[in-house]
């Protein structure tokens, strides 16, 4: 009788919610929080600096300033133009971070519409779409990518990260649709079915938010690959304009082997920034892709 | 496995087509078509566009794809404006450094695999293991311009070791001793730079492949049986972890082709990607087409050999 009372008295335990087990993972793992609050201060300093900078009085040519090392009026120097190198990180690395989010919330969103509708449909239209899905597998991306760049008329940062999008929906559609595949398959979603409930409806209120994590973990690993696929297209000479630097835009300064060997405060300083905020994205990413496998939390 | 094979090749022709379609209206988007280069500034308007209609450059664009694709199956790929050579002759010059890079880069990215992949398998949450996964993690992260020009800048410039540009010494006479020494020098830090990033999936899953195999029960036999440690690492467990890793290598050809326009580009090495980065910036049309397409087909057979590879390895993939 007492176990009984005593048993009634206690909470039934509720399962943790996915966000908690998320967080739990980041704090859990040293690594993933150190990198997260990294982040969360570089983004904070970055954009709240940029509010104060004037972007076309930093990349304004001064030519009696040309490649001046590091001093107390130039924190990291100048490059070639004269222009503040410290001034072009800062905006370098807002750029490069803004275009990285929209770039994988544009091919994250086709992604997961191309993956869901393909998973949970099946037949026909999953065959149509993987079809199609096989054919962007294997068109060589960066090639691509580079020749759209250079054919497409009046050319912004808006036309190239929508180029960009155009062939990095592949992965995320693919993971989404077997995880859909799944699903579909559950006792919930066949009550629904039972219950009348429209295809939309059990898409978007169910099925989504049952894989949210897995497209949570997704697209903060791709964030990190696009941030190192756009500077790696500006490096190339294909990504931004120079007026609108990146921070490839100042790692390609460095194909000029004088600036390579001597001038190492223009390269150098965003070349390290790149890696670091790589880095630290995956950290995150990897941690909260532990948090999604029970098997292999740490938490 | 044969009729798995077959049906794998007849879903890459259509791939293969339409990749050529795509690549040719791509190509009639870029500014500028095969007789731009050609034209003599004293010809009046109406000769060039005589020519024009001579070459059938006013057609219909199905026509032009036609006479195009017909064009690329006997080998004639056009000229480059230019270079003012054949597309066929200029492609197959570079095709050769490009060629020897990458196997160079292979031999050192399985080179640095497999050891490392070994250690860091067989003594797992080790001191060294850590050190390796540390290793591998930060080569996942590291985009791989940025290595290439750390490493060019510290080995290159700083320490002087290597050449920092070109494919071989500008004196040096073909077929000598000293020209392959001095290709292979030239090679070396660009293959190495490559290597060391592509290496790191690789050492990734030949780790969690042999931490799964030593679990095994055949193994658990082997020791059983009294048979000495080193034997079981060498006979019973890197053979079965090394199918899989070898799957992969056709994966690794179409990763290649990404990385050497950076490399490329980064080390000034004569190759492939640089030509296709210089004929994009030129507008040279139609060495930009031969190369997407020659890249794509690359990419496709790479593709292909791994998927056969896998099905050999593993039957269950064959039954898809």
């Amino acid at each position: 009788m007492m176990l009984q009372s005593e048993a009634v008295k206690q909470k039934p335990m509720r399962s943790p919610s996915s966000w908690s087990i998320l967080w739990r993972e980041i704090v859990r793992d040293k690594l993933a929080l150190i990198s997260l609050i990294f982040l969360v201060i570089t983004m904070a300093f970055v954009y709240g600096i940029s509010l104060i900078l004037n972007q076309s009085e930093i990349v304004k040519v001064d030519l009696f300033a040309i490649h001046e090392p590091p001093s107390e009026n130039f924190l990291l120097g100048t490059d070639y133009g004269g222009r503040d190198v410290f001034g072009q990180l800062i905006i370098g690395t807002r750029n490069s971070i803004s275009i990285g989010i929209l770039v994988t919330l544009i091919s994250g969103i086709v992604g997961i519409i191309m993956g869901v509708v393909s998973g949970y449909f099946g037949g026909t239209v999953d065959n149509i779409l993987m079809r199609i899905l096989d054919f962007f597998m294997i068109l060589p991306t960066l090639m691509i990518v580079i020749v759209f760049v250079s054919v497409v008329p009046n050319y912004g940062v808006m036309s190239f990260s929508f180029i960009m999008s155009a062939f990095l929906w592949m992965g995320i559609a693919r993971l989404i649709r077997s995880k859909a595949l799944q699903e579909k398959e559950l006792d919930y979603v066949q009550a629904s079915k039972t219950l009348g409930s429209s295809h939309l409806k059990i898409i978007f209120t169910q099925v989504l938010p049952n894989i949210s994590s897995l497209i949570i973990v997704t697209m903060t690993l791709n964030l990190a690959a696009n941030i190192g696929l756009e500077s790696g297209l500006s490096f190339l000479g294909f990504g931004f304009p120079e007026s609108t630097p990146s921070l490839g835009t100042l790692v390609s300064y460095a194909r000029n082997p004088q600036t390579l060997e001597y001038r190492w405060w223009i390269w150098l300083p965003a070349s390290l920034l790149i890696l670091i905020l790589m880095l630290s994205i995956n950290n995150v990413g990897q941690a909260l892709k532990r948090a999604t496998d029970a098997k292999q939390r740490r938490g | 496995m044969w009729t798995f094979t077959i049906r794998r090749i007849l879903i890459m022709l259509p791939q293969i087509l339409l990749l050529s379609i795509v690549i040719y209206l791509l190509a009639k988007m870029m500014p500028g078509d095969a007789l731009t280069g050609l034209i003599d500034p004293n010809i009046g308007p109406e000769a060039i566009e005589a020519q024009r209609e001579k070459l059938g450059l006013n057609n219909p664009w199905y026509v032009q794809y036609w006479d195009w694709i017909t064009n690329v199956f006997q080998g004639n790929l056009g000229q480059s404006f230019q270079h003012k050579l054949p597309v066929t002759e200029l492609v197959s010059q570079r095709l050769i450094n490009t060629f020897w890079l990458s196997v160079m880069t292979l031999i050192l990215t399985y080179a640095i695999a497999i050891p490392l992949g070994l250690i860091s398998g067989r003594h797992n949450d080790t001191w060294t293991d850590r050190m390796i996964t540390g290793y591998t993690y930060i080569g996942f992260a590291a985009p791989i311009f940025i290595f290439a020009l750390l490493m060019l800048f510290v080995f290159g410039f700083h320490f002087g070791w290597f050449p920092t540009s070109g494919s071989v010494e500008p004196g040096a006479v073909p077929g000598t001793f000293d020209y392959f020494i001095s290709k292979i020098n030239h090679m070396l830090l660009p293959a190495l730079s490559m290597a060391l990033i592509t290496t790191v999936s690789t050492v990734q899953y030949l780790r969690s492949e042999i931490i799964d195999t030593k679990q095994k029960d055949f193994v658990l036999l082997a020791r059983s049986k009294g048979v000495s440690e080193s034997r079981i690492y060498r006979n019973h467990i890197f053979r079965n972890s090394l199918l899989p890793v070898a799957a992969f290598f056709g994966y690794e050809i179409t990763g290649l082709i990404g990385g050497s326009i950076f490399i490329e580009n980064i080390f000034s090495y004569p190759g492939i990607g640089q030509l296709f980065l210089n004929s994009v910036m030129q507008r040279d049309t139609s060495v930009v087409t031969a190369l997407v397409l020659l890249f794509g087909i690359a990419s496709i057979l790479g593709t292909l050999l791994s998927d056969i590879i896998l099905s050999i390895v593993d039957p269950r993939i064959r039954m898809k």
